[in-house]
């Protein structure tokens, strides 16, 4: 007998009883539902998250003043005095081959007024290579220059939240002064929106100004030191070299003897990439193991239906034996017929699956990839489960004395 | 032939040195009362079973030693078989059923085989019903699909058990025209049943008990009538 045969006699087989073929069918379905949609909301959940940190910045290092501790007192990151505009400027100066652009970065706490309205917020004080290291716009006006930096001019320009609570919808905020610690600031554009992070944090509340001058009129500040430098790379592959390249700069530069530990700290997206991608693959495992268990629950199901298949087509089986059908022939049949079951239940699965993902992507406001290699993995799964779960009940039919069987009431 | 089943502790002997020959387009009945022996031998000879001890040669072929997968197929190139409760597969046209030995053979393609079942049903006067499924046939026409199918491999030898147990008079004499036709054509036929106007129908009859063959009596004298048949078995268990 052909194998095609046989599993044209599997199927007619199935299709005797639709209903209870149908039932056999959920389990697995489920469970490739469970599969599927575990591997689609796992990986949109992580697509999420690497896109909100690449919005962080392009190919984006950053670089931190070691953290000082004062006795039992830890200063915290970015807390050192050890880094300066100067150290900046010698990176994008020196390692022009592997940094495209430099930012230093000083941060401030301001009370900012205009007219009658005050926000107290964030003051950024960067260089202009910002907008290309973090990937801002500026929608209205301009962003200011690489003169105005060098000159400490007194301009800035706003985040959208700090826009709205300043000067509300009407009013249009570009060559308006506003108030910073008493010092008059030029508004001269506003950041394009970027959400919050992922941590919650509103980026958009923000007011970012040359960090020259921010040191001199907002800090007043005898020193340069900077609270970070966030560093645009060429190519992220040249990251190890350039942490090598930066970190032996900055050594050269703070008269570091090869006793003393580095006075600063980098830091880059991989390593929060790396931390998020444990996360989600803690989470990833954990619906793994769902997933098998539920799939190991489907393929019980197709085993007992199996079985009482078996049981209750015993005289069928007897006949086919005496009529000439070898115990391997049985083999065949019943555990073609446990693969269709599950083959089936896992194709409706991997159907039902991915419309599921884009419901709960949609509902959830997450990209949802549904990979064309999961929804095999999860056929081929359903297949193999069909296989070892079938197994058995074929295995008991195929060993039937067709005598007994004849004689089965 | 020695066929011992072990029931408990205590060993039951089912065929207790049976011999027989039966030759090529024979049409043997074999008579006794339940616990002879009779379905034992049945079985046997139908290749679903194998004796304890002894030897069976079918068609010059030693069978007594053979694998289950061997036994099917000798099973599947040499015999037919035709049951007291018909055992067509439910839900399944009677054309599906009648073509269902040539898949484990294999001999024929599509078109071939459903062509010799057409005509094997036709053979059998059940022309029109091919697409009916059993619950659409009456009892005799389940048994005559039932023929149809033995008879779909071409067997030299078609094994009867009560063919006709389960049906009316009526339908009981047209099953076993049936027969007498197909004995005529040459095919062997062995038949196992307890009636006597049933095994009448048969030329040779072999009688049981006790896992012995009581009564061997070759039917030199012509058929026999029912009456003689009723004889011929009280005499054997006398």
């Amino acid at each position: 007998m052909s194998f095609l045969t046989i599993f044209k006699v599997s199927l007619r087989s199935l299709g005797r009883n639709p209903v209870r073929s149908f039932l056999s069918c959920l389990g697995i379905g489920i469970g490739i539902v469970a599969v599927i949609l575990a591997m689609a909301i796992g990986e949109g959940a992580k697509t999420m998250m690497v896109r909100e940190i690449s919005s962080m910045g392009n190919n984006l290092m950053m670089v931190f003043p070691e953290r000082r501790n004062r006795g039992p007192v830890s200063g915290g990151m970015g807390q050192g005095q050890t880094m300066t505009a100067g150290d900046a400027e010698a990176i994008k100066r020196e390692l022009g081959h592997l940094v495209r652009s430099v930012s230093p970065q000083v941060r401030t706490t301001v009370q900012m007024m205009y007219g009658a309205k005050n926000w107290a917020g964030n003051v950024q004080g960067v260089s202009p290579d910002v907008l290309e290291i973090s990937n801002w716009t500026v929608t209205d006006g301009r962003f200011f220059t690489d003169d105005e930096t060098r000159l400490a001019a007194r301009v800035c320009a706003i985040g959208t939240t700090v826009r709205a609570n300043l000067f509300g919808d009407d009013e249009d905020p570009v060559g308006k002064v506003i108030r910073l610690k008493n010092m008059t600031f030029k508004v001269i554009g506003v950041l394009g929106s970027k959400g919050a992070n992922n941590w919650g944090q509103d980026q958009d509340d923000v007011i970012m100004a040359p960090y020259t001058s921010v040191h001199r009129y907002l800090q007043r500040s005898k020193f340069n030191t900077v609270n970070m430098m966030n560093l645009s790379l060429v190519t992220m592959d040249d990251l190890e070299e350039a942490k090598r390249e930066v970190g032996a700069l900055l050594r050269q530069r703070h008269h570091l003897a090869d006793w003393q530990d580095n006075d600063f700290e980098t830091r880059d997206t991989t390593e929060i990439m790396n931390t998020i991608g444990s996360v989600t693959g803690i989470v990833g495992t954990l619906l793994l193991i769902f997933s098998v268990i539920t799939l190991v629950v489907g393929g019980i199901g197709i085993m007992n239906i199996m079985l009482v298949s078996v049981t209750e087509r015993i005289r069928e089986i007897g006949l086919r034996m005496s009529i000439g059908a070898t115990p391997r022939n049985i083999l065949v049949q019943f555990i073609l017929e446990a693969i269709v079951l599950a083959a089936v239940g896992g194709a409706a699965g991997v159907a039902v699956g991915i419309a599921a993902s884009y419901a709960v992507g949609a509902a959830a406001g997450w990209p949802v990839l549904v990979e064309v290699s999961s929804a095999v993995y999860a056929f081929a799964i359903s297949t193999v489960v069909g296989l070892f779960f079938g197994f058995y009940p074929a295995w008991r039919a195929s060993k039937l004395n067709p005598i007994d069987c004849l004689r089965y009431e | 032939m020695y066929k011992i089943y072990a029931i408990g502790d205590e060993p039951v002997h089912a065929l207790d040195g049976v011999s027989l020959s039966i030759d090529d387009g024979e049409f043997v009945a074999i008579m006794g009362s339940s616990g002879s022996g009779k379905s034992t031998m049945l079985n046997i000879l139908g290749c679903l079973d194998v004796p304890t001890r002894g030897s069976y040669l079918l068609d010059g072929l030693e069978v007594a030693k053979r694998s289950p997968a061997e036994l099917a197929r000798i099973r599947c190139l040499k015999l037919g078989f035709v049951f007291q409760n018909f055992n067509l597969l439910p839900r399944t046209s009677a054309l599906e059923n009648v073509e269902l030995p040539d898949l484990y053979m294999g001999r024929l393609n599509r078109r071939e085989r459903k062509a010799r079942a057409m005509d094997l049903l036709a053979r059998v006067g059940l022309r029109g019903r091919e697409l009916h499924t059993p619950a659409q046939l009456s009892g005799g026409q389940q048994q005559r699909v039932a023929i149809a199918r033995a008879l779909m491999n071409n067997p030299p030898v078609v094994f009867a058990d009560e063919p006709t147990g389960n049906l009316d008079t009526k339908s009981s004499v047209e099953i076993m025209n049936l027969f007498t036709e197909l004995s005529d054509e040459g095919i062997t036929i062995v038949m196992v049943t307890h009636e006597d106007d049933i095994a009448a129908y048969a030329k040779r009859h072999v009688v049981m008990r006790d896992g012995r063959v009581m009564r061997d009596d070759r039917g030199e004298g012509g058929r026999k009538t029912t009456e003689e048949v009723s004889r011929l078995v009280k005499e054997a268990l006398a």
